[in-house]
């Protein structure tokens, strides 16, 4: 078998004539992917190593894509040291679950499933009412009830600093209390890359090896390794309505109200989430080609475009994760 | 198999930088003009804090809401803990952690200025050098940063003044000279006006040297790397009991010094086997050389027993296998260092138990001063320390390797972490 290069900028070294020869003029740079690359899968492998019991949290988005590419160029040959695990809303976009179904079948690996909708059947939450209600914020309490019940000390996630203000001020492993809550204002000391795993019985910590992509950066790795997504992240025509300067899916969760007209355009989404609180934007592009074109010019953040739950405050991320959300 | 490069243009490489200052040396403007400038700020997000400047009865927009991302820092109107910003520009990209200045959160300048190649630090031209300008080129000249840029900033308040810019350079050399920093460009800069922020000056045309976006975008950090002694902390062991994989025994892990090649001699240390590297292993197929940061899978041509915390290294230029620390420590944490208490040692991938058998001496961070009647360290303080770990560790003095010189201190009654380590060439 052919040998591959690493990088470009090494082949620029040939003839390589031995360690000592080669120092002297070759660069040895990862371009900036390749360097994000590294450091994830390293944290990843760090999380499958320091815990006893871990787990990955998938949502169907991009994110989660790039995670589960990320997880086998970790552990392959090997089977993955944990199973995948969804928090279902019930108000999952069809096309996320085929693209769950498919990734995982394609994978081998096991995916745990657990339903919001038991956690109201169980009087564990309380369906919200009204203009805006959404299961987004019941996920913490399913979220967590599964934590506990599969007993797991670590969960990796496909959360990224560049999304949010408060996810900002993260870290990559982010403790979690008993109660599963995140304390922004007590987070340990976190140095190079020495990821502090200890933990009491019954603590958790929250592991995000995406923490230092941007978006861009995941649209570009996705072009790179050709990932498959689900296909709403493609520009298609759907009957949307507009609320609060944003534009819903018509569907059976979400209806129009009153004043509230719907009318078909060609739009995509950039992230995928509870239909109930996830927006689609205005976009032609229907490649990942035009999707980092697009991406690379916007001038609206990733969230601030799409999800209704960020704008009740600006401290709303900050409070869910107090919670122990995602 | 050829690597999927081709779908996109090979990008620019990673620079890691971090900023600090304090509250009125206009490090917020300069971070959010660097922002702005490079498109990096949102529409949204830049609404959102006119609207929040507003709220608050400002009459400018408060850049620095762009970084304190947490309830209580926009409440106080602080800093406190690090804050990461990304940008890039075609020709690189940047991971800024933005630090704060105040004495009080030293250890979250650390925690900034461990990851990173290059230190930006502000002064106020106003001003001139203040104790604290000091104290963080110290904290990151500790922490092994080879990169500075001072930025002398509100040149605009001096009337652009080149004899007010070379004063403040002029002070500041015999302390860069002391410390051994040989990287240091000064840069005027107004971060209020954009003066060689992005573009160079108008108002400065004496300055002949680069803007600050300029600088961070060609300087050259990628040989700051360890590329001769070749050390691999073993993360993960992959054994698949897969029958399609059967032998399949590879060693994860992400090179932290030197590049390795398919049949290069190497050494399984703390054990000391010798064998030959079989293959460089990753999901994309075997590639022909791995060099820092690369997480690679290598497998080895003798089965031997090798686990998760030990190194793989060269023949030649070993690192040293020892129980007995020279730290310099930087403390965490409100309860203080107790000499004679076990602590937890993380060293690459390696944990054990360890004592601080002595504290030597602690340092004055502003004046560089050694006090050795200190008996103890507190939270934010610097001291020199002797450790004894209950199993050896493979390490290398951190002037020579940062990931096999550092390690963090882990108490093991509340699993905080409690101090940084810095490795220090052993005496004698």
């Amino acid at each position: 078998m052919a040998l591959n290069s690493p990088t470009l900028t090494i082949q620029e070294c040939a003839p390589w004539k031995g360690v000592v020869d080669g120092l002297a003029e070759c660069r040895y740079n990862l371009t900036h992917l390749q360097a994000l690359e590294a450091e994830a899968i390293f944290i990843m492998r760090e999380a499958a190593a320091e815990f006893e019991r871990p787990v990955l949290l998938f949502s169907g988005g991009k994110d989660s894509a790039v995670l589960l590419r990320l997880a086998e160029k970790a552990f392959r040959p090997g089977r993955f040291p944990f199973p995948i695990m969804h928090i279902d809303t019930g108000h999952n976009f069809p096309e996320t679950l085929a693209f769950r179904d498919r990734r995982v079948a394609e994978l081998g690996e096991r995916l745990i499933v657990r339903y919001v909708q038991d956690s109201i059947d169980q009087g564990r939450v309380t369906e919200l009412k009204g203009l805006g209600a959404s299961r987004n914020r019941l996920q913490t309490t399913t979220l967590l009830d599964a934590i506990s019940e599969f007993g797991f000390d670590v969960a990796m996630g496909g959360a990224r600093r560049d999304e949010e203000k408060a996810r900002a001020k993260e870290r990559v492993f982010s403790f979690r209390d008993e109660f599963g809550q995140w304390d922004p204002k007590n987070q340990r000391p976190e140095l190079w890359n020495l990821y502090n795993a200890r933990i009491h019985p019954g603590e958790h910590v929250r592991v995000f090896p995406l923490s230092n992509w941007t978006e861009l950066d995941v649209w570009e790795y996705i072009a790179q390794e050709q990932l498959d997504l689900p296909s709403i992240y493609y520009a298609h025509r759907r009957l949307v309505f507009e609320r609060g300067g944003m534009l819903l899916a018509v569907g059976e969760y979400m209806q129009p109200v009153d004043g509230e007209i719907p009318f078909e355009a060609e739009v995509r989404y950039r992230t995928v989430g509870d239909m109930t609180c996830t927006a689609a934007v205005r976009s032609s592009a229907r490649t990942v080609a035009e999707i980092i074109e697009e991406t690379a010019a916007t001038r609206i953040s990733e969230r601030g475009a799409t999800r209704a739950d960020d704008r009740f405050s600006s401290a709303a991320m900050e409070d869910r994760k107090r919670e122990g959300y995602f | 198999m050829v690597r999927r490069l081709s779908t996109v243009a090979a990008k620019s490489d990673l620079l890691r930088l971090s900023t600090a200052g304090s509250v009125d040396d206009g490090k917020s403007t300069l971070i959010g003009r660097l922002l702005y400038e490079t498109k990096s700020i949102f529409e949204d997000q830049l609404e959102a804090i006119e609207r929040t400047s507003r709220d608050q009865g400002a009459d400018y927009v408060n850049l620095a809401l762009l970084t304190d991302g947490l309830r209580a820092e926009r409440e106080q109107g602080i800093t406190i803990d690090v804050a990461y910003r990304y940008f890039s520009t075609p020709k690189r990209t940047f991971i800024l952690a933005d630090t704060p200045g105040h004495v009080q959160y030293t250890r979250n300048m650390v925690t900034g200025a461990s990851t990173s190649d290059l230190a930006i630090i502000l002064v106020d031209a106003s001003r001139g050098i203040m104790e604290q300008s000091r104290r963080h080129i110290f904290i990151a000249s500790l922490l092994r940063i080879r990169h500075f840029v001072i930025c002398i900033n509100k040149m605009d308040l001096v009337d652009y003044s080149e004899e007010v810019f070379a004063r403040i350079c002029s002070a500041f050399q015999p302390f860069l000279t002391r410390l051994g920093l040989s990287d240091v460009l000064f840069i005027p800069v107004s971060a209020l006006h954009g003066d060689n922020v992005v573009e160079p000056s108008l108002n400065m045309p004496w300055y002949e040297g680069p803007s600050l976006l300029h600088h961070l975008e060609n300087v050259e950090v990628a040989s700051d790397q360890d590329l001769v002694d070749v050390r691999f902390p073993v993360q993960w062991v992959i054994r698949p009991h897969r029958s399609e994989h059967y032998d399949y025994r590879g060693y994860a892990g992400q090179v932290a010094g030197g590049v390795i090649k398919p049949g290069d001699a190497v050494v399984a240390l703390p054990g000391g086997y010798q064998t030959r590297v079989r293959s460089i292993d990753t999901f994309d197929g075997p590639i022909s050389w791995a060099f820092p940061p690369m997480s690679v899978t290598l497998t080895l041509a003798d089965e031997i027993d090798i686990s998760r915390g030990d190194m793989i290294t060269g023949l030649q230029n070993r690192p040293i296998v020892g129980q007995n620390i020279e730290a310099t420590l930087c403390w965490l944490t409100t309860s203080p260092l107790k000499v004679g208490k076990k602590y937890i040692v993380k060293h690459t991938t390696r944990s054990v138990r360890a004592v601080v058998t002595n504290l030597q001496h602690r340092i004055d961070i502003n004046s560089l001063g050694r006090d050795e009647s200190a008996e103890m360290l507190g939270l934010n303080e610097i001291g020199r320390v002797s450790l004894r770990t209950a199993s050896p560790l493979m390490y290398d003095p951190y002037d020579r390797n940062r990931a096999t010189g550092g390690f963090i201190l882990i108490d093991e009654g509340t699993n905080e972490t409690v101090a940084a380590g810095i490795i220090q060439q052993p005496v004698g």
